[in-house]
């Protein structure tokens, strides 16, 4: 499903946070949200799963906007993983990604049998089956990661939010996660740090500095030395991949003394 | 990510969820069976002791009305069904009230410590009882009920918003604004109490320690009907009590409205806290510690926490309520002495106990 962002402004007091972002997403695709602490990732995805309300513009999912539909309805269509992993429920893991189906049930109802096989099914691709039973205070950061998006696949979203998805992984389930995001085959919108990752995973990259997009594009296009160097303030060396051909990003701080601009 | 095939036959598994929590289950057909004991014990202990079987046999015969051989005395038949019986169903309702609505609040502002004690609603209620009392008012009377859930909602009302802060409201704040205004309404209790008529002080007492003593059958009618209601709101609720816990984000991206679901859960247990505190004054620690246990044994579920939480209630309340009565004996004890005197050592200990798991 297509995710369409048009003309979207969020101002928190008196800071502009997202200043008329407009960006759309095809459907299908795994788009890359890049961009300095505070240049506005959260703040967008935000706006689609319903929490923070854009005060001008419009945010689409489908023929669906967003700010006019309920929030049950949103709920049925998009999912997201937030960097807030601190639910410390006396749930088991199994029951926390059974809260998944709670969008597409009517009221007071109780999960079904394909309820189940699903929230199963979503525990084994993201490599959890074995904490199904583990009470979920007892989960490592890293493991409450993932069965918090088996949550979110349980929801079998059109559009798949991932807010810092890797944060608190290995390596491995890294890049196991990016892996699963890419076949899923959902449009999904990434919000990540390492500019690496981003270029293996990602379609398609916005770069955002300031609240305002400054490129969208291929990764090869967007992930530049210079635009690196101008909203990161870091030197950078795009080299490619051995094997995959795909853009590799090597990293340092310019030299000291040199001039910032 | 990477499945194997031993993960995916357990996937088409036939669900053990549905054994997993026997144990939970257990507890609710305990609880279930325990209540009516607990009704009809209680019924025949006191002062005055009747026989259990005799005490079944009274109660039985004003349920079902018919031919039956009295062999017993109108003393016992009253002391029984005028007496006894209503104070029981009393205690009842009131230990299933006062669980159910902390067990929402504790849901609902994430925080452990929540009851309508702590966030003031049953010091609003004491407060409007109080003064409904002071202005003429007799118990039980609509307009008690109705000055308690004025002040129930006021004070809970009250407390959302001052622990509002740029439309989030912080649960640490909440209990901490809750506590503050729980000051402030015992305050201004008893403020009304010293400077009101003697005649009236009897009954204005009874309010600010709380008791199920002085029931009749007259009184159980409202508190009767706000619990179904409630208990109706709770099971239709079950996935928004489960998804607000887990944040008020997570719950938002799981199609909850968190704003209107607080709005209406804090409508819930101020009608609760109201119905209950006007006709049984402000009993503490129940609303905290029964969700507590019962969240122990059944897990944090509310499909099973429900249940239990109001069995739970129902069942603490009319045993302490004997306890009370026959601790002392001839003398009685005040509920919330008893209450207490269980809760806050129990509290203590479930601390202890959650300090040493992290």
């Amino acid at each position: 499903m297509r995710l369409e962002f048009t003309d979207v402004t969020v101002r928190l007091g008196d800071r502009t946070v997202l200043d008329q972002v407009s960006l759309h997403v095809a459907p299908g695709e795994v788009l890359g949200l890049l961009g300095p602490n505070g240049s506005g990732k959260s703040t967008l995805l935000r706006t689609v799963y319903r929490t923070v309300r854009p005060h001008r513009g419009t945010v689409r999912v489908g023929e669906l906007d967003v700010w006019r539909s309920g929030v049950r309805e949103v709920a049925r269509h998009v999912a997201v993983l937030t960097q807030d992993h601190s639910v410390d429920v006396e749930l088991d893991a199994l029951d926390l990604v059974l809260l998944g189906r709670i969008p597409h049930r009517r009221l007071g109802g109780t999960a079904r049998r394909d309820d189940l096989a699903l929230a199963r099914q979503s525990l084994a691709r993201v490599d959890a089956s074995h904490l199904a039973h583990r009470p979920v205070p007892t989960l490592s950061g890293g493991e409450r990661q993932r069965v918090l998006l088996a949550r979110a696949l349980a929801q079998q979203p059109h559009v798949l939010l991932l807010d810092e998805p890797t944060n608190h992984l290995d390596i491995a389930h890294q890049l196991h996660l990016l892996h699963l995001v890419r076949e899923l085959g959902t449009t999904a919108v990434v919000a990540l740090h390492d500019l690496t990752l981003a270029a293996t995973y990602c379609d398609r990259i916005a770069l955002l500095q300031h609240g305002q997009v400054v490129a969208h594009g291929s990764p090869r296009d967007v992930l530049t030395e210079t635009r690196v160097r101008d909203v990161y303030d870091v030197t950078c060396d795009v080299l490619t991949h051995p094997r995959t051909g795909r853009a590799l990003l090597a990293l340092d701080l310019p030299p000291q003394g040199a001039e910032t601009p | 990510m990477t499945a194997t095939s031993s993960e995916l036959s357990d996937a088409s598994r036939p669900d053990s969820t549905t054994e997993r929590p026997s144990r939970g289950r257990l507890l609710v057909a305990g609880l279930g069976v325990a209540l009516p004991v607990v009704l009809l014990v209680s019924s025949a202990v006191g002062p005055v002791g009747v026989p259990v079987g005799t005490t079944a046999r009274i109660l039985w015969a004003h349920l079902l009305p018919g031919e039956h051989v009295a062999d017993w005395t109108a003393a016992q038949d009253q002391i029984v069904w005028a007496f006894r019986m209503p104070r029981t169903l009393l205690a009842a309702l009131v230990g299933a009230s006062l669980a159910l609505a902390g067990m929402v609040l504790q849901a609902v502002i994430r925080n452990p410590l929540a009851d309508p004690y702590v966030l003031g609603a049953s010091s609003g209620a004491s407060m409007g009882a109080v003064g409904a009392l002071v202005a003429g008012a007799t118990v039980p009377s609509l307009l008690v009920s109705g000055s308690a859930f004025g002040g129930a909602a006021a004070a809970a009302a009250l407390v959302f918003v001052l622990a509002q802060r740029a439309g989030q409201v912080a649960p640490l704040r909440l209990v901490l604004v809750g506590v503050a205004l729980s000051y402030l309404f015992s305050a201004a209790t008893s403020w009304i109490t010293v400077t009101a008529d003697h005649g009236k002080l009897p009954g204005l007492v009874f309010f600010l320690l709380g008791s199920v003593s002085s029931a009749t059958w007259a009184m159980l009618a409202i508190p009767l009907v706000v619990l179904l209601a409630a208990l109706t709101h709770a099971a239709l609720r079950v996935d928004h009590l489960n998804a607000v816990m887990t944040g008020d984000e997570s719950a938002t991206s799981l199609g909850v409205d968190v704003s209107r679901f607080r709005i209406e859960a804090l409508v819930a247990t101020s009608l609760l806290t109201g119905a209950v505190v006007a006709v049984s004054g402000g009993i503490g620690f129940v609303g905290m510690v029964v969700p507590h246990v019962c969240r122990l044994v059944v897990g944090a579920d509310h499909r099973r926490l429900v249940p239990a939480t109001v069995l739970g209630g129902a069942v603490f309340l009319v045993v302490v309520d004997m306890i009370a009565r026959t601790a002392a004996a001839p003398q009685e004890l005040p509920i919330g002495i008893v209450t207490s005197a269980l809760g806050a050592p129990f509290f203590l200990w479930l601390l202890r106990g959650h300090r040493r798991r992290r």
